[in-house]
C-alpha cells in the first residue's frame, strides 16, 4: 500500500487530471462556441448556410477522434508549420483543444438542434396568433423551451468531451492520464489492477457529478407538456 | 423551397423569399471562400502537388495499406459489437431483474463502464494480457474487450430503456393470461424493445467502429495505423490520412442513414420507439455518458424526433 502511494506521488496522478480537467474546460468552451454557431447555421432559413452546417456536422461526427487528433500534430503542425505556442509541449496542449473542440462541436451543434426541435409547432403558432413578430417570438417563447430541452444532451455532451480528453494522448500531450497510466503500468506492473482502478475512479468522480446535474437540472427545468 | 416548416420560420412571402435568396449567395461566398483560403494556404505549403494525393490513391496504396487496414478495423468492429450486444442483454435483463442483488451489481458494473474513458480500458487490458501474455495479439483483444464493455454497458441501458418505453398494458396482458415474470419479460417485453433498440443499435455500431481507430494507440494495426504508414513511408501523410478519414466517414455515414431509414419505417409500423432517444441525443461520438438514461424515459421531457431528422 505504502509503496503504491509511493509510485502514486511519482508519477503526479493528481497533475495528469489537472491537465484532463484543462483541455475538458478550454476544449468545452471552444466547442460551445462554434457549435452554437453551427447550429445557428442549421435552423437559419438560408440554404447555403443550413448545407454547409449540415455538411460540417456530417463529416466531423463520423470521423474518429483519433484521426483528428493524429491530424492535428502529424498534419497541422508537422506538414503544415500551424504553431499555437512558441512552447513545445503548450504547442502540443493547444493543438489538443482545437482537435477536441472542432470534433465535439459538431455534437454541441446537434445537441442545441434536438433542444429546438423538442418546442411543438404549436408554440411557434400561437406566438404569431397572439401577434409576435419573429424576434419576439423567438426571444419569448422558442429559445426559453430549446435552451431547456437541450440542457440533457449538452449534459451528455460534456461528458463524453471529459472521457474523450484521454485521446489527447494520440496528440502527443505526455501529461494528460492515459499516457501517465501507461507509463505507471510499465513502469510498475505489479501494481496494474490498483492502477487502472485509480484512474478509473478519477474519471468517476469527474463524470458522475455532470451527469447527475445534468439530469437533475433537465428534469427540474422540462417544460411540462 | 421545401415544404418542410420549421418551429422558428413561417412558410415565406415574396420579400422574404428575395431576403433568403440574398443570404443565401452570402453564404455561399463565405462558405466558398473559407473553402478557398484553406485550399490556397494547402497550395502554398505544396500539399495539392499531385503526385501526393496519386500515391495516396493508387493500388499499392490500397492493396497493402488501406485495405488490409480497413479489414483489420472492420473485424475488430465485428467482434466487438457481437460481443456488446450480448453483455448489453446479460446486464440490461440484469438491471430488469426481480432480485435486488443481481440489479445492483448489474446497475454497478454498467455504471463503471460507462464512465470510464474506453482509451483507459483497452491500454490497462493491452498492457494487462500482455504482461501475462496470455493471448499471441494483445493489442486486438485490448482494443476489442474495452469496446465490449464501454459499449455493452451503453446497449444494456437501450435494452433497459427499450422495456420501460413499451405500453404497460404489454406486460399486464402477459401476467394474466398466466405467465410470469421472467416469461413476460422474455417472451413479450424482449423481442418488442429488440426490434425498437434495432436502429439505436446500429447507431451503436458507428460509434464501435470510430472508437477501434483508438486502438492505433495501442500498436493495433487498424485503418488510422496503416495510413499513418502510408503516410510516414512516403512523406504524404495528410494525403494517407484524409483517404482514411474519408473511408471511415463513408461507412458511418452509410450505417447512421441506415439506421435512421429503420428508425423511420419502425416508427411507422410500430408506434414510438424507444430507440429514438438514443438517436437523437448523441449517437456517436464516444458520447453518451454517466446520466442515468432510465428515468427521464417517463417523463416526456425527451427531444421530439426532429421533422428532418439528421
Amino acid at each position: 500500500m505504502e509503496q503504491y502511494l509511493e509510485i502514486v506521488r511519482t508519477f503526479d496522478v493528481l497533475g495528469a487530471f489537472w491537465v484532463n480537467i484543462r483541455l475538458a474546460f478550454l476544449a468545452s468552451i471552444l466547442a460551445l462556441v462554434l457549435g452554437s454557431l453551427l447550429a445557428l447555421f442549421r435552423i437559419s432559413p438560408i440554404p447555403t448556410l443550413r448545407w454547409a452546417g449540415g455538411a460540417y456536422v456530417t463529416v466531423f461526427r463520423n470521423m474518429p477522434l483519433t484521426i483528428i487528433m493524429v491530424f492535428m500534430t502529424l498534419g497541422a503542425w508537422g506538414q503544415l508549420n500551424f504553431v499555437l505556442s512558441r512552447d513545445f509541449d503548450t504547442n502540443f496542449f493547444r493543438l489538443a483543444v482545437v482537435g477536441l473542440a472542432v470534433y465535439h462541436a459538431a455534437f454541441v451543434c446537434e445537441a442545441i438542434r434536438s433542444g429546438v426541435n423538442t418546442v411543438p409547432i404549436g408554440q411557434a403558432e400561437a406566438a404569431r396568433a397572439i401577434g409576435l413578430p419573429f424576434l419576439a417570438s423567438a426571444r419569448l417563447i422558442i429559445l426559453p423551451q430549446a435552451f431547456r430541452g437541450a440542457i440533457a444532451p449538452l449534459g451528455n455532451v460534456t461528458i463524453a468531451l471529459i472521457k474523450n480528453t484521454t485521446v489527447a494522448a494520440a496528440a502527443s500531450v505526455a501529461t494528460e492520464t492515459s499516457s501517465v497510466m501507461r507509463t505507471m503500468i510499465e513502469f510498475s506492473s505489479s501494481y496494474i489492477y490498483a492502477i487502472f482502478f485509480t484512474f478509473a475512479i478519477g474519471y468517476l468522480i469527474l463524470v458522475t457529478p455532470v451527469g447527475l446535474a445534468s439530469t437533475y437540472f433537465s428534469q427540474r427545468l422540462a417544460v411540462r407538456r | 423551397m421545401k415544404p418542410q416548416q420549421t418551429v422558428l420560420f413561417d412558410a415565406s412571402g415574396p420579400r422574404a423569399r428575395r431576403l433568403t435568396l440574398v443570404g443565401s449567395i452570402v453564404g455561399a461566398l463565405i462558405v466558398l471562400g473559407v473553402l478557398g483560403f484553406l485550399l490556397v494556404k494547402l497550395g502554398q505549403k505544396g500539399q495539392l502537388a499531385p503526385e501526393l494525393w496519386l500515391r495516396a490513391v493508387e493500388g499499392n496504396a490500397w492493396q497493402n495499406y488501406y485495405l488490409p487496414g480497413l479489414g483489420f478495423t472492420l473485424r475488430a468492429a465485428a467482434v466487438a459489437i457481437a460481443g456488446a450486444l450480448v453483455f448489453g442483454l446479460l446486464f440490461g435483463l440484469g438491471r430488469l431483474a426481480q432480485n435486488v442483488v443481481v440489479r445492483l451489481v448489474s446497475g454497478v458494473v454498467v455504471e463503471f463502464f460507462r464512465a470510464v474513458p474506453v482509451l483507459l480500458m483497452m491500454i490497462f487490458f493491452w498492457l494487462l494480457l500482455a504482461i501475462n501474455e496470455v493471448t499471441a495479439d494483445p493489442s486486438f483483444w485490448g482494443v476489442v474487450i474495452a469496446l465490449i464493455l464501454y459499449n455493452g454497458s451503453v446497449v444494456a441501458e437501450l435494452v433497459r430503456s427499450g422495456v420501460f418505453g413499451l405500453p404497460k398494458g404489454q406486460r399486464e396482458a402477459a401476467l394474466s393470461v398466466g405467465l410470469t415474470r421472467g416469461q413476460s419479460l422474455r417472451s413479450v417485453e424482449l423481442p418488442q424493445a429488440l426490434v425498437a433498440m434495432l436502429p439505436a443499435l446500429i447507431s451503436q455500431l458507428v460509434v464501435v467502429l470510430k472508437d477501434s481507430a483508438l486502438g492505433a494507440i495501442i500498436a493495433y494495426t487498424e485503418l488510422l495505423q496503416f495510413a499513418r504508414r502510408l503516410g510516414s513511408g512516403q512523406g504524404n501523410i495528410l494525403q494517407a490520412l484524409t483517404i482514411a478519414a474519408v473511408l471511415f466517414i463513408v461507412l458511418n455515414w452509410a450505417l447512421s442513414r441506415l439506421a435512421e431509414y429503420l428508425s423511420h419505417s419502425l416508427r411507422r409500423t410500430s408506434g414510438r420507439t424507444g430507440a429514438e432517444i438514443e438517436l437523437e441525443t448523441g449517437v456517436g461520438a464516444s458520447t453518451g455518458g454517466g446520466a442515468p438514461a432510465g428515468p427521464e424515459a417517463r417523463t416526456g421531457a425527451r427531444p421530439r424526433p426532429g421533422p428532418g431528422g439528421h
